[in-house]
């Protein structure tokens, strides 16, 4: 099987899965308590912390281990939104991911309010609309860094210090881009970042909020006071230390992995583009993640994209979903404007680590057949043919 | 969402994907769903002097249980008198296909494309007075 389904979760890299077995048989104390065994236990989720740390460029005291990325963004909006007893306002972008999506659902039944951040057609928010928006009894903006559909960077730069004048929290979801781009607290101006472990060539089920020290959240866990007190729970010592293990290995292989996957994605995209016309990249525009492309073809259907391509050999995702007969395009896409037959049609291939050149080549090959194959099966009935 | 094995064998090798002549007297053509809100399916029989299906075709745009539910139907209606093939229901397809509960539509179609197709074989026969 070729693996291109980054985004939804990675390999573990070389080192991480030794480190946590090594966890298991060894560090068999709870990091709590006061003899060896605890402190041994205590000392690999210290070193984990750095290392999580280091990927960030944030203090370890910064750093809240989670069970994964929708816990972290959890963390991060009801936490401020406990703390503002549940009243007021908070700008949402469109096009964030469910985990931020469904929050914004409950604080509106909690009483709250909340507007969602346009994007433009490149999947973009605006950072003026936001600055129109900051007024009072704003308890928080969420943006995040970059889309996990489509790889679309949004510009937190500018939005960041945006916020900060107006004395608003902003967090941003830094899970698809932590560990391939460059992330430097020290010069992004977020309150709060998620983070998630196997995003990045670590183990599923942890994952991290990063929080500015002069920022108190309400925590969701409570109990035995781990975690500073901000998430209760006994760690996942093996998780915690195989995301540390993955987060230092992603820092080191950063620079060499963004250019060779983002030469491997341009030439991908420009040779499918080539071969054919109606091929639509979203987001083609905008900055992106080097590793994701999100492509659409009018009158093809995702699902059945997605189908015959694991049928030979190919792990890739769709942005559509099939609910109760109607074929919707992901609420990603539909923010961006495009055209339902399109929509309906979108393919995400995302690289990674462990991806190769020839990877590519035989996925090229095989997403052309399959276009044909399933063209000849529609004939003209799809809109857009 | 998991595929059963025969949704993955009649999308792997579709049986009787094509077309025939839909200006020909012994042929029906059932096109049905609308593709701004789904899939669509064109299904086109051929019937021979005895009233028996001795061919049928089908085109359709869509996921792999709306092909699959297409193919599976062109092979069971083939051999069978226009009165068999119209009690061929949606549920029989379903069940063989085993889909889920947001894929049964996709059967629906299949049944419903059946009908449209002996409907409009049945009208040119009306109106050619044989």
């Amino acid at each position: 099987m070729i693996y291109l389904d980054y985004n939804a979760s990675a390999p573990p890299r070389p080192g991480v899965v030794e480190a946590m077995q090594s966890c298991l048989t060894r560090l068999i104390g709870n990091p709590s308590a006061v003899h060896a065994a605890g402190r041994a236990a205590r000392q690999g989720v210290d070193e984990a912390r750095r290392q999580v740390a280091r990927l960030i460029n944030a203090h370890h005291s910064q750093v809240i281990f989670t069970s994964g990325g929708t816990e972290a963004n959890s963390l991060a909006l009801l936490g401020l939104a406990a703390r503002a007893g549940f009243r007021g306002r908070l700008l949402l972008g469109a096009t964030e991911h469910p985990s931020v999506l469904a929050v914004g659902q409950v604080l509106v039944r909690r009483g709250m309010e909340v507007d969602w951040i346009p994007v433009d057609a490149s999947g973009r928010v605006d950072p003026d609309w936001i600055r129109r928006e900051l007024r009072a009894g704003l308890v928080a903006v969420s943006v995040m860094h970059a889309n996990n559909e489509t790889g679309v960077l949004q510009p937190i730069e500018e939005i960041g210090p945006l916020c900060r004048a107006a004395g608003v929290p902003l967090h941003t979801d830094a899970i698809q881009s932590a560990g391939r781009l460059p992330l430097d607290l020290a010069t992004l101006p977020v309150a709060l970042l998620s983070i998630s472990a196997h995003k990045l060539g670590g183990p599923k089920g942890v994952g991290a909020l990063v929080v500015d020290k002069a920022l108190a959240i309400e925590p969701l866990l409570v109990g035995g006071g781990q975690e500073r007190n901000r998430r209760a729970g006994t760690e996942n010592v093996a998780g915690i230390v195989g995301f540390g293990v993955a987060a230092a290995a992603a820092v080191a292989a950063m620079a060499d992995e963004a250019r060779r996957l983002g030469a491997w994605r341009d030439a991908l995209e420009a040779d499918l583009a080539a071969r054919m016309p109606d091929l639509h990249i979203f987001g083609r525009d905008a900055p992106r993640l080097p590793n994701t492309s999100l492509l659409g073809w009018p009158g093809l259907d995702g699902e059945a994209l997605v189908m015959g391509l694991d049928l030979v050999g190919f792990a890739v995702s769709g942005g559509s979903a099939c609910s109760s007969g109607k074929v919707r395009a992901s609420h990603v896409v539909q923010a961006m404007g495009a055209e339902e037959a399109l929509g309906r049609s979108a393919l995400r291939v995302s690289l990674g680590w462990d991806t190769r050149a020839e990877d590519l080549q035989r996925f090229r090959e095989g997403l052309t057949g399959l276009v044909e194959r399933l063209r000849r099966m529609s004939g003209p009935l799809a809109v857009g043919n | 969402m998991a595929y059963n094995d025969k949704v993955l064998d009649h999308y792997e090798n579709p049986r009787n994907v094509g077309s025939l002549d839909k200006n020909d007297p012994n042929v029906g053509t059932g096109m049905v769903g609308a593709p701004s809100c789904g899939d669509v399916m064109k299904l086109q029989i051929r019937v021979n002097e005895q009233g028996v299906i001795d061919d049928a075709k089908f085109k359709t745009f869509g996921c792999g249980s709306a092909i699959a539910s297409s193919s599976l139907v062109t092979e069971w209606i083939k051999g069978k008198t226009l009165d068999q093939a119209l009690t061929i229901k949606n549920t029989q397809v379903a069940e063989e296909l085993a889909l889920p509960p947001v894929k049964i539509h996709c059967s629906v179609l299949a049944e419903d494309a059946i009908k449209s197709a002996i409907q409009d074989y049945r009208s040119k026969r009306a109106v050619g007075g044989s």
